[in-house]
């Protein structure tokens, strides 16, 4: 039953068919720009994902509709509350076709506590036609995007690519320092 | 504007992301032949693709959404419409058992022609909406265009 299976990723970012060592995550030579987006969080303030360059950043595309979608939530929380010191964020994109009608219920309900934005045909089409939900991109510190997860991921891949790619990023900074020593001296 | 889908669609043409499209098919309903002033009914089967579910007209959460089919005004009314019994399904995303459909269905719709009603063939049309899931993910909703056929016979 197809019930059972979730839909394949695409070969361009799955680890084990692109022999990535790093699992989900692209290498870092074949990763795209994220396309950037402004849209309203609730309060109104404009969410622009090129103010988060710098950070690794995971997007998520969800609707209040969606169960799966609701799965994923809690550990978009936790994860935003446990690295979020370590220049992680999420931004949550809804993809409610009624907009803020259903979801400012659902943010009420839900402690949310990263911002969501109502998403629109325009940003679905610029990040390929997001049509089946959950769908999310992990977006590295350079503004690239390292993985893709269509369908319910599992907590452990998405927290691993976290990890993985703050640890990158750490890695080529203190690679960089290096190098500013090396030079100096 | 279209310079930046174009961008996009070039940017993202490697990655691919799935497409679906429509996991229902309908079989378009047979011409509904009434007299005037009576009344017939007209069944839709749905076919649903393997491995998928829709909410029922009935959904076991508010935000879910339901199963509708809506016909608009012609030469026969829809006088009410019922529903197969929901089947009540646990999947690995959802806390309990979820009211839903899967598989082959049929929607029957029940038609009353006006006493005075105009002889002769006529069509009216209709929309089916629809959300669907698999058991890791969700498509959005939908809403299919539904025609049927009347013959108003004395």
């Amino acid at each position: 039953m197809a019930s059972c299976q979730r839909t394949p990723k695409p070969s361009a970012v799955a680890g084990s068919e692109s022999g990535d060592p790093d699992g989900g995550l692209k290498p870092a030579d074949k990763r795209k720009p994220a396309p950037n987006f402004t849209l309203k969080d609730a309060s109104g303030a404009a969410v622009n994902l090129a103010d988060y360059k710098g950070k690794v950043v995971l997007v998520n595309f969800w609707a209040t509709w969606c169960g799966p979608c609701k799965v994923e939530i809690p550990w978009f929380v936790e994860f935003q509350d446990k690295f979020k010191e370590r220049d992680f964020a999420v931004l949550g994109v809804s993809m409610d076709d009624d907009g803020w009608k259903s979801v400012k219920p659902y943010l009420a309900d839900h402690k949310i506590n990263y911002p969501v934005v109502i998403g629109n045909q325009l940003i679905s089409d610029q990040y390929g036609s997001v049509d089946s939900l959950p769908t999310s991109f992990m977006v590295d510190r350079q503004g690239r995007i390292a993985a893709i997860h269509i369908g319910l991921a599992e907590k452990n891949e998405y927290q691993d690519e976290i990890l993985k790619l703050l640890d990158d990023a750490k890695a080529s900074v203190d690679s960089a320092a290096r190098l500013v020593v090396a030079a100096v001296r | 504007m279209t310079l930046l889908l174009v961008l996009s669609s070039l940017l993202f043409a490697e990655i691919g992301l799935a497409q679906i499209g429509n996991v229902i098919n309908f079989t378009p309903p047979r011409k509904l032949v009434v007299k005037p002033g009576g009344g017939a009914d007209s069944a839709l089967k749905v076919e649903l693709r393997g491995g998928y579910h829709v909410n029922s007209n009935t959904p076991s959460d508010d935000y879910l959404i339901p199963l509708r089919l809506t016909w608009n005004p012609g030469s026969v009314e829809a006088a009410g419409t019922v529903f197969p019994k929901p089947e009540m399904h646990k999947y690995s995303f959802s806390q309990g058992p979820l009211s839903v459909y899967t598989g082959d269905f049929e929607i029957v719709t029940h038609f009353k022609a006006a006493a005075k009603a105009a002889l002769g063939p006529a069509t009216i049309t209709g929309k089916l909406r629809y959300q669907a899931c698999n058991d890791h993910m969700c498509l959005p909703p939908k809403t299919l265009d539904v025609k049927l056929d009347v013959e108003i016979n004395p």
